[in-house]
């Protein structure tokens, strides 16, 4: 049985149903307790838990990362918040140099298995500091996994299956999500990581997009249906380890992709998707460029209008798309 | 000269007074804007931390800088800003202060000294270090003040530059809001030490606790501390206890305090006890405090019609300001 949950519902009964199961996790952040976070993801667990399990830190993010860190490595299993993306930078050495080789340096004889939970994303006119989506930069460490689900149905399986991983998983929510509905599974489930899905099938052109991005090319999806344009919308869903299979079967089978994330373009991910399909058999059955469209090199503005050009709207899906099923190689 | 005004004239005293009120006034008149769905973004407000914010840049020289935080909108008048030029930037307007770029969170006027509000809790304590070492190799007549809330105090880097500029003995005044709470975080659950200042024992420098709601306090407080910086004795830890009477942002049930708390510290309003102090001392009569009001609430006027008439950056500007 499934019913209609948002975003952040979903999020939230995923944690529920992780500390009614597992009395090992709990959950560590800014304001997670009595305020139920930032964004109301953590609203009621304080009251179902208590302050032993679900712990307001003080606003050090450096001490939250290296506290997930050292409880994982010791038996807990921590689920932490950073309240943004943004202040993940306070986190870095914990994650980067300690968490995430920490496995590797011990010789296999440790494991680390934490979840950092933490909204991205621009479109609240929150500015520069509280709007990056800084996913990438996760991606290139090895040691660590990153997760960005579209979808509430994916959130929650992704994260009881983030929560049973043994690595530290970096799991990118975004903002804009939270209030976006759909139909999710009752119970305990997961969705294995590393599994990419596909979210629409189409012949004239493969889009892969990510997190807010899936939800827009799907809508650009429909657009593109009418003028008679079948896109296919593929979500990675799990940045690192990358399933890169069904990317580039889709590729092969359309002959045109088009890579859509939010995150600035220059070392954003999609440079390593457009690699990744250039090194597949995928390259010969391109019959044009590989193409990106992706937040533009700049600090998010502030201005509405400033913030809204930054970042790939339905419009710009859809015009890319149709600029794209016109090329040729 | 009235002993309990310390050094200022009551001239001094009555522009003063006016700028708390008018940092009241447009912190209520951004709720406002905001309510009627005007502004996109959030907004941090400062009604209630009036008098530290104008208490501490009273005691600075129009040349000394200041770096303030995401509850900055006083500072920022405080520092002798333009309210129009704010409330364009709060609207994110191109005649804002930073071009619409920035909004209520980077708050900045860079020609009266203030180097900008900041996003980041505790964002602006290390690049104090930074300000105040800039000033120390240059020879300098000019000291930094940074503004920080008590929640930044458990940030590591609140640490790491107490220290050097204690070692480096330089010219930052670093100057604590504790207004109580960091979010939902009370500072009582966020630190064991009894008063913030105790801090400053830790890197061997004074620190000093004071009334934040006593314009007059602060002004004493940080007075001392900036010729303590000029003279070359290097950082003082000024914490200035007050209360922030609004929610932390847009979005905040206050489910962490009472409204009973609230009320208290609602009747030391900072404002309220200035004037006061200042009609008992015959400094002010009742018809000077409307005129003042009267005044206050035209400025505020006049900003939001200058804000609303002003022009949307243009697109075409989007890449402009990434790189020098
Ligand atoms: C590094 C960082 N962590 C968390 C936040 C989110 N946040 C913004 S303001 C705030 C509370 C700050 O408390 P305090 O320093 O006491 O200042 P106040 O809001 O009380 O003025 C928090 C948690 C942030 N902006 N930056
Ligand atoms: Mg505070």
């Amino acid at each position: 049985m499934s019913r209609e949950l948002t975003y952040a519902e979903a999020v939230r009964e995923a944690i529920d149903l992780a500390m009614a199961r597992d009395e090992r996790v709990f959950l560590v952040g800014e304001d997670v307790g009595v305020y139920g976070g930032a964004f109301g993801v953590t609203d009621g667990l304080y009251q179902k838990y208590g302050p032993e399990r679900v712990r307001d830190t003080p606003i050090s993010e450096a001490v939250i990362a290296g506290v997930a860190t050292g409880a994982a490595l010791t038996g807990m299993r921590p689920i932490a918040e950073i309240q943004f993306m943004d202040f993940i930078t306070l986190s870095m050495e914990q994650l980067v140099l300690q968490a995430a080789k920490l496995r590797f340096m011990l010789g296999g004889k440790v494991q680390v298995p934490f979840v950092l939970r933490t909204p991205a994303g621009a479109g609240t006119g929150a500015a520069a500091q509280h709007s990056e989506s800084l996913e990438n930069w996760f991606v290139h460490v090895p040691g660590l996994k990153v997760v960005m689900p579209s979808t509430p149905a994916d959130a929650k399986g992704l994260l009881l299956a983030s929560i049973e991983d043994p690595n530290p998983v970096i799991f990118v929510e975004h903002k804009l999500l939270y209030r976006t509905k759909g139909a999710v599974p009752e119970g305990y489930y997961t969705i294995p990581l590393s599994r990419t899905e596909v979210k629409r099938t189409g012949c004239d052109l493969t889009i892969v997009a990510t997190s807010l991005m899936v939800v827009r090319a799907l809508e650009a999806a429909e657009r593109l249906a009418k003028e008679g344009v079948e896109v296919e919308v593929v979500d990675p869903r799990t940045l690192k380890p990358l399933d890169a299979e069904p990317i580039i079967r889709s590729v092969c089978k359309t002959g045109r992709v088009l890579i859509v994330h939010e995150a600035c373009k220059t070392g954003g991910f999609g440079g390593e998707l457009a690699a990744v399909i250039a090194e597949s058999e995928a390259f010969d059955y391109l019959d044009a460029p590989i193409r990106r469209l992706a937040g533009l090199d700049i600090p998010v503005p502030y201005n509405r209008e400033l913030e809204r050009r930054m970042v790939p709207q339905v419009e710009d899906i859809v015009d890319a798309a149709r600029r794209l099923v016109k090329e040729a190689r | 000269m009235h002993q309990s005004f310390a050094d200022l004239s009551p001239e001094r005293l009555r522009a003063l007074l006016h700028q708390m009120m008018l940092i009241r006034a447009f912190e209520e008149a951004a709720e406002q804007l905001y309510l009627q769905g005007l502004i996109h973004g959030t907004m941090h407000l400062s009604v209630g931390q009036e008098a530290s914010a104008v208490g501490a840049c009273a005691a600075l020289r129009p040349t000394d800088y200041i770096l303030s935080t995401h509850r900055g909108h006083g500072h920022c008048i405080a520092k002798g800003a333009r309210v129009e030029l704010m409330m364009a930037e709060f609207f994110g307007k191109e005649t804002g202060y930073c071009r619409g770029r920035g909004g209520s969170m980077h708050m900045a006027d860079v020609e009266t000294g203030n180097l900008g509000a900041n996003g980041i809790v505790a964002g602006g304590v290390p690049m104090a270090a930074g300000v105040g070492l800039s000033i120390q190799m240059q020879r300098q007549d000019r000291i930094v003040l940074v503004f920080f809330g008590d929640g930044a105090t458990n940030e590591g880097a609140f640490h790491e530059s107490l220290n050097l500029a204690a070692i480096w003995n330089l010219p930052v005044i670093y100057f604590c809001e504790n207004n109580q709470y960091a979010m939902s975080m009370a500072i009582t659950r966020a630190s064991k030490v009894e008063k913030l200042s105790d801090r400053a024992c830790a890197y061997g420098i004074p620190g000093v606790t004071v009334d934040g709601n006593d314009l007059l306090a602060v002004y004493c407080a940080t007075k001392e501390a900036v010729e303590r910086a000029r003279s070359g004795g290097g950082p003082t830890l000024i914490e200035a206890q007050t209360y922030r009477w609004k929610g932390h942002s847009k979005s905040d049930k206050q489910r962490y305090r009472t409204k009973e708390e609230v009320k208290a510290w609602q009747e030391r309003d900072p404002i309220a006890r200035l004037a006061q102090k200042m009609l008992e001392a015959s400094l002010l009569t009742e018809n000077d405090l409307q005129q003042l009001q009267a005044r206050v609430d035209e400025e505020i006027a006049a900003a939001i019609e200058f804000a609303k008439a002003s022009p949307e950056p243009d697109p075409a500007t989007i890449f402009e300001g990434v790189y020098a």
